[in-house]
């Protein structure tokens, strides 16, 4: 198979960018978009040219590093996929693709597909987590969890972290992100002390970083390699307004 | 300093120098971690805050260290080179975490926990490190729930177990497919709690590129931002490993791309001793090649083989499709060779069987390098909903990536490289051989042996980081003297010197091949003659391909852009340099170990029946590597194993 | 005073809009079921209008009741459009560079045009005010005071101003339609269960709000209201 690239080059977060065309040839049908890029950056190394920077790691689907806009949809055409477990046969031989890093201001671009999401990580830091300390946990089987509520939390904890609920978001809002792992924590009996100022520090850190508000539009959840759906945001919206309304995420302040 | 370009010259290794001593507590095994613990010097919170702690890597074991030390009143600095500590590989783990809580009332116990884990890594793990393995293996559980792992349940909303890896009790707790994922981001909210509380510093797309060791005592480390390619140098009064395994020297492994050994490597070149190198693990059940072009093989979870039939054309070089051939044409060759446990023989046997398989030209697929894992007599015996249940998600997996319909046509399966078990040598202290260094997780040698057992991975990567090295560094830092430092120490400034000297290196070479033709190289000539079976001849023909590939890496390697920039060709460039070194040392211990044990089976010694041959009188030891300098064959130390607990038996799967 | 800062964070402000919007949604329910009295004749409509002023006899007063609807619609709407704009302006610096190639997957086109139809919705607002409340003769020639029926009437019997009117049930019907949807969500009332149920009461205010309007001026157009 053959395809013409139109990729965004960009050196670093402070020149600006552009678009290159490239060419790519005898790209097999089972080969993944990443390694259709690898192939064009050995062309690129052998030709004297700077390859293309981008984020992959594990390439199977779960450490949530790859993600790159693929003809304007996030990780591409195939639903529930990351850009990594993409493979080429979704494809046309010819076909023109346009590869895109994930835009928003939170997360600026460091160098062509590469970009910073640590807005994530603080999102996580103001709040997502159970304060259990090493050593202090009971008996594991000491609180029951019925199994449909377990299997809720493991809906949410699925999220990979990837960001493409947030480059899919018309608004570039981090709402799907958030809600999941607001949701994970705060359905579960282990999450109940610190429910209300989970949501309201982790949504009041999502607002301070930049991201966009929900609009409820469902882009994120359709991109979404993991399929975390829309309910949990009503969640969250649910959560944040009781824990405002009982003065819920002063502990930190 | 010659760096890597120099050979080491393959001649034989030097006979032993050192017994080491692993400074096991006296007493009986059951008593022992408690008695240490008691005899531990303890610090008071007041100091805890004086001192800092390097943790490099952000998986399981950095990750959960980096959190305990923080919560505990360290002040910890932590480095993981992805932008996220949540995206360490131990994310993709899928299978489970063993723990010994018998809550199934199916007779298991420590005691059974800690014998099956020496027995599966067929006698050559430290029995009093296993032992402490399987009793924390409780508290790991506990204080996942509590943190909000979302374990998979009953109705009665207590924790479900499965049997896992052909386990006779069910003891493996699980989340799904995504076990491993949902433990990492336990240990990562633990992280980012201590991160906020400002305890733990977090730096990613940092990488470790030496470590810096002061008059004999490990005390920092020179790491580069990934980001501006800035070289950096960080002060610790303690440094802790976590980098994980070194499965990527073949190139193509399940390991994630960016898993590297150059944390380790370096260590090791500063004086830790590397243990066991040569004991790597196969998993048989992964997708085979599809091309030139593939960057890595996708694991599918073992308990496929448990309603999964594996079979290869009888003839060789049959071509036909499938469903063209005739029954009694198929070889059903593990059913055949192994009756009693069939296709459920352990991960060794399973791999080399489908290995001498291919190699005998009954391969299957368009590269004719798999056998076939068939469902079509499952299906027909349970239905395709209950198999759907099973594994649908597996099946939906393989057809993503192959494009094939695993319930009409039977899936085709190849082994490869998956976990390593050897690694940095520590002691009962999880410390190295360099005084400050302490190496936890994959990253170390410790708990495995020469095998390890499904499930048992995620397991020792958290009992080290939350329950054994807090209590071991505290006490090495309550007694250790040491002296006040800087950066601007000269053995800083001399790291740091070496480190810009590699780079610029690497980046002036400008020759003809990328970095990745040279990584695929070394990966092949690592899975011909240290794979799944060794030969003396083979590896001493590694021994020699390796430092000629080594010697003309360096010369003719073309590594584009600058020092001074997101470079990702620099940086495959650097771990690709420290795989070629280690790739001599793990054939250099393939060929001392003259004995099959485990993972390592070296064609010369085997039973009649093809089984692995241990040697315990002879080598019922680990092989501890110490680095003698570029150009010099490293130096055999060893650990000798004794079992008290565990007699010593020969397996058997027939 | 953590609850009052609410309408400084977005959720705050989509909650204010979803709760305006619900003051707005049952406005639009009434005004249409009201119109639909024009059938019933010009007598009944002329005293279904005069009685709006009545409303809440005999404890209020004579447009006491009305004024404080009057006042509460005028904050919704005030509220809903300020948040609205706050929610785009903060949506707009949220990417400073936008996509090259983009491509809608799921969204539907209510969903989309939430902002333009709002704007559409606004300006159709003034306009039928200035037609048929404060009787602005450029733009309805043959308004009198106090005669409601009729004032409709010729209203309607413009073409032009028909299409434009059709043309803005239009957007209120896919207004509502993501609105209605859209509000249960803000305020976290949806859930997998509920989602159909509230699906389908979009789809129905979608579909009977806009028809029930639409209906008045296409009766009068074909002759059948005079």
């Amino acid at each position: 198979m053959k395809f013409k690239l139109r990729i965004w080059r960009q050196p670093n977060t402070l020149i600006k960018g552009r678009f290159e065309e490239y060419e790519v040839d005898d790209v097999g049908p089972d080969e993944s978009f990443l390694e259709m890029l690898d192939m064009l950056n050995e062309q690129l190394i052998a030709n004297g040219g700077e390859p293309v920077a981008f984020d992959h790691d594990c390439r199977e689907g779960i450490c949530g590093m790859c993600g790159i806009m693929i003809n304007g949809v996030a990780h591409g055409p195939k639903a529930a996929t990351t850009a990594c477990q993409l493979h080429m046969r979704h494809f046309k031989d010819g076909d023109v693709i346009v590869v895109e890093p994930w835009r928003a201001k939170a997360f600026p671009v460091i160098k062509d597909l590469v970009v910073e999401r640590a807005a994530l990580d603080r999102i996580i830091q103001a709040g997502g987590y159970i304060s259990a300390s090493t050593g202090s946990a009971p008996d594991a089987n000491s609180i029951p969890v019925p199994k449909p509520v377990a299997d809720t939390a493991m809906d949410a904890a699925a999220c990979i972290g990837c960001g493409a609920c947030v480059a899919a978001c018309p608004n570039s809002s981090a709402m799907l992100f958030t809600a999941a792992k607001v949701g994970h924590l705060n359905v579960l009996p282990q999450g109940q002390a610190e429910r209300f100022d989970r949501a309201v520090l982790m949504v009041d850190e999502m607002e301070a970083e930049g991201f966009g508000g929900c609009t409820n539009i469902g882009e994120c959840a359709a991109v979404c390699p993991k399929e975390i759906g829309l309910d949990f945001i009503a969640m969250l919206n649910r959560e944040y307004l009781r824990g405002k309304l009982k003065g819920a995420g002063s502990r930190n302040a | 300093m010659a760096d890597t370009a120099d050979t080491q010259t393959s001649k034989a290794p030097e006979p032993a120098k050192t017994i080491l001593d692993a400074k096991t507590p006296d007493g009986p095994i059951a008593e022992k971690w408690d008695k240490a613990r008691f005899d531990m010097k303890l610090m008071s919170p007041a100091n805890r805050r004086k001192f800092r702690i390097i943790v490099v890597g952000s998986g399981l074991a950095g990750g959960s260290a980096a959190a305990t030390l923080g919560e505990l009143g360290y002040n910890v600095d932590c480095f993981a080179y992805q932008d996220s500590p949540r995206r360490a590989h131990s994310v993709s783990a899928q299978g489970g975490i063993n723990a010994a809580k018998n809550y199934r009332n199916d007779g298991d116990s420590i005691f059974r926990l800690f014998y099956d884990t020496v027995k599966g890594g067929d006698y050559r793990s430290r029995e009093a490190n296993v032992y402490r393995l399987a009793q924390v293996s409780n508290n790991i559980i506990d204080q996942c729930v509590a943190q909000g792992v979302p374990f998979a349940r009953e109705y009665g909303g207590l924790l479900d177990n499965r049997s896992f890896g052909g386990a006779q009790v069910s003891r493996t707790f699980y989340a799904r497919g995504q076990t491993g994922q949902q433990l990492l981001l336990g240990a990562y909210q633990a992280l980012a709690r201590q991160i906020h509380a400002g305890r733990v510093r977090m730096h990613t797309r940092t990488e470790m590129l030496d470590l810096v060791v002061v008059n004999g005592v490990a005390r920092g480390i020179v790491t580069r931002d990934l980001r501006n390619g800035k070289i950096e140098r960080w002060l610790g009064d303690a440094v802790v490993l976590a980098t994980g395994g070194y499965s990527n020297a073949f190139y193509l492994s399940t390991n994630a791309k960016g898993c590297n050994v150059t944390a380790v490597w370096r260590a090791h070149r500063r004086g830790a001793y590397f243990a066991n190198p040569c004991y790597t693990q196969i998993h048989p059940t992964c997708i085979p090649q599809s091309g030139e072009h593939q960057s890595k093989l996708t694991l599918m979870s073992e308990s496929l083989r448990n309603d999964g039939r594996i079979w290869a054309p009888r003839q060789p070089g049959d071509t036909r499709a499938p469903g063209d051939i005739p029954e009694k044409e198929r070889w059903y060759y593990l059913e055949e060779r192994y009756p009693s446990f069939g296709n459920l023989v352990p991960r060794d046997i399973a791999s080399r069987a489908a290995k001498s398989v291919v190699d005998a030209g009954h391969g299957v697929g368009p590269r004719r390098n798999g056998v076939y894992l068939d469902f079509a007599d499952a299906i027909e015996r349970l239905g395709v909903n209950v198999i759907r249940d099973r594994y649908g998600n597996l099946f939906d997996m393989y057809e993503n990536i192959t494009g094939e319909n695993p319930y009409e046509v039977p899936m085709r399966i190849y082994p490869a490289l998956h976990y390593t078990m050897g690694g940095l040598w520590v002691d009962y202290n999880l410390m190295s051989t360099i005084p400050g260094m302490f190496a936890i997780g994959e990253a170390n040698f410790s708990d495995h042996g020469a095998n390890r057992l499904g499930a048992s991975a995620l397991m020792q990567g958290l009992a080290d980081g939350y329950f054994v090295l807090p209590y071991t560094l505290s006490n090495y830092l309550a007694q250790a003297k040491l002296e006040p430092l800087t950066t601007d120490h000269e053995a800083f400034r001399a790291v740091e010197e070496e480190v810009n000297g590699r780079v610029e290196r690497l980046l002036k070479a400008n020759g003809e091949r990328s970095v990745d033709s040279y990584h695929r190289e070394l990966g092949q000539i690592l899975w011909e003659y240290c794979g799944m079976e060794r030969s003396e001849e083979g590896l001493k023909k590694a021994l020699e391909l390796i430092p000629t590939l080594r010697e003309e890496y360096w010369q003719n390697v073309r590594v584009p852009g600058e020092s001074e920039e997101l470079n990702q060709s620099l940086e495959k460039a650097g771990r690709v340099a420290d795989f070629m070194e280690l790739a001599e040392l793990m054939c250099i211990d393939a060929l001392q170990r003259k004995e099959s044990c485990g993972a390592h089976f070296r064609s010369e010694y085997q039973t009649a029946d093809g089984e692995a041959r241990r040697d315990d009188e002879n080598y019922a030891y680990v092989a501890a590597w110490e680095y003698a300098g570029d150009g010099r064959a490293p130096i055999l130390n060893k650990e000798p194993l004794t079992f008290e607990y565990v007699a010593l038996s020969q397996r058997s799967y027939k | 005073m953590q609850a009052a800062a609410l309408y400084r964070t977005s959720i705050g402000k989509k909650a204010i809009m979803a709760v305006s919007g619900v003051i707005w949604i049952g406005y639009v329910v009434m005004h249409m079921y009201g119109n639909l009295k024009a059938f019933l004749g010009e007598a009944a409509f002329n005293h279904y209008a005069e009685g709006l002023r009545e409303m809440g006899a005999p404890i209020f007063g004579h447009l006491h009741l009305l004024t404080v609807a009057r006042i509460l619609f005028v904050v919704s709407i005030v509220l809903h459009v300020w948040a609205a704009l706050s929610l785009t302006q903060q949506a707009r610096q949220a990417r400073p560079q936008n996509y090259a190639t983009r491509r809608v997957v799921q969204a539907n086109y209510a969903s989309v045009t939430m902002r333009y139809g709002g704007v559409v919705i606004l300006l159709f607002l003034l306009l039928h005010l200035m037609q048929l409340t404060w009787g602005v003769s450029a733009v309805h020639g043959e308004f009198i005071p106090g005669e409601p029926y009729h004032n409709l009437v010729t209203n309607f019997q413009s073409l032009p101003v028909t299409l434009v009117y059709l043309v803005a049930v239009v957007a209120l019907g896919l207004h509502l339609f993501h609105g209605t949807w859209s509000m249960f969500q803000t305020l976290g009332f949806n859930n997998e269960r509920m989602d159909r149920l509230i699906r389908g009461l979009a789809w129905a205010l979608a579909i009977l709000v806009p028809v029930g309007f639409a209906s008045v001026p296409i009766a009068v157009q074909l002759g059948i209201l005079s």
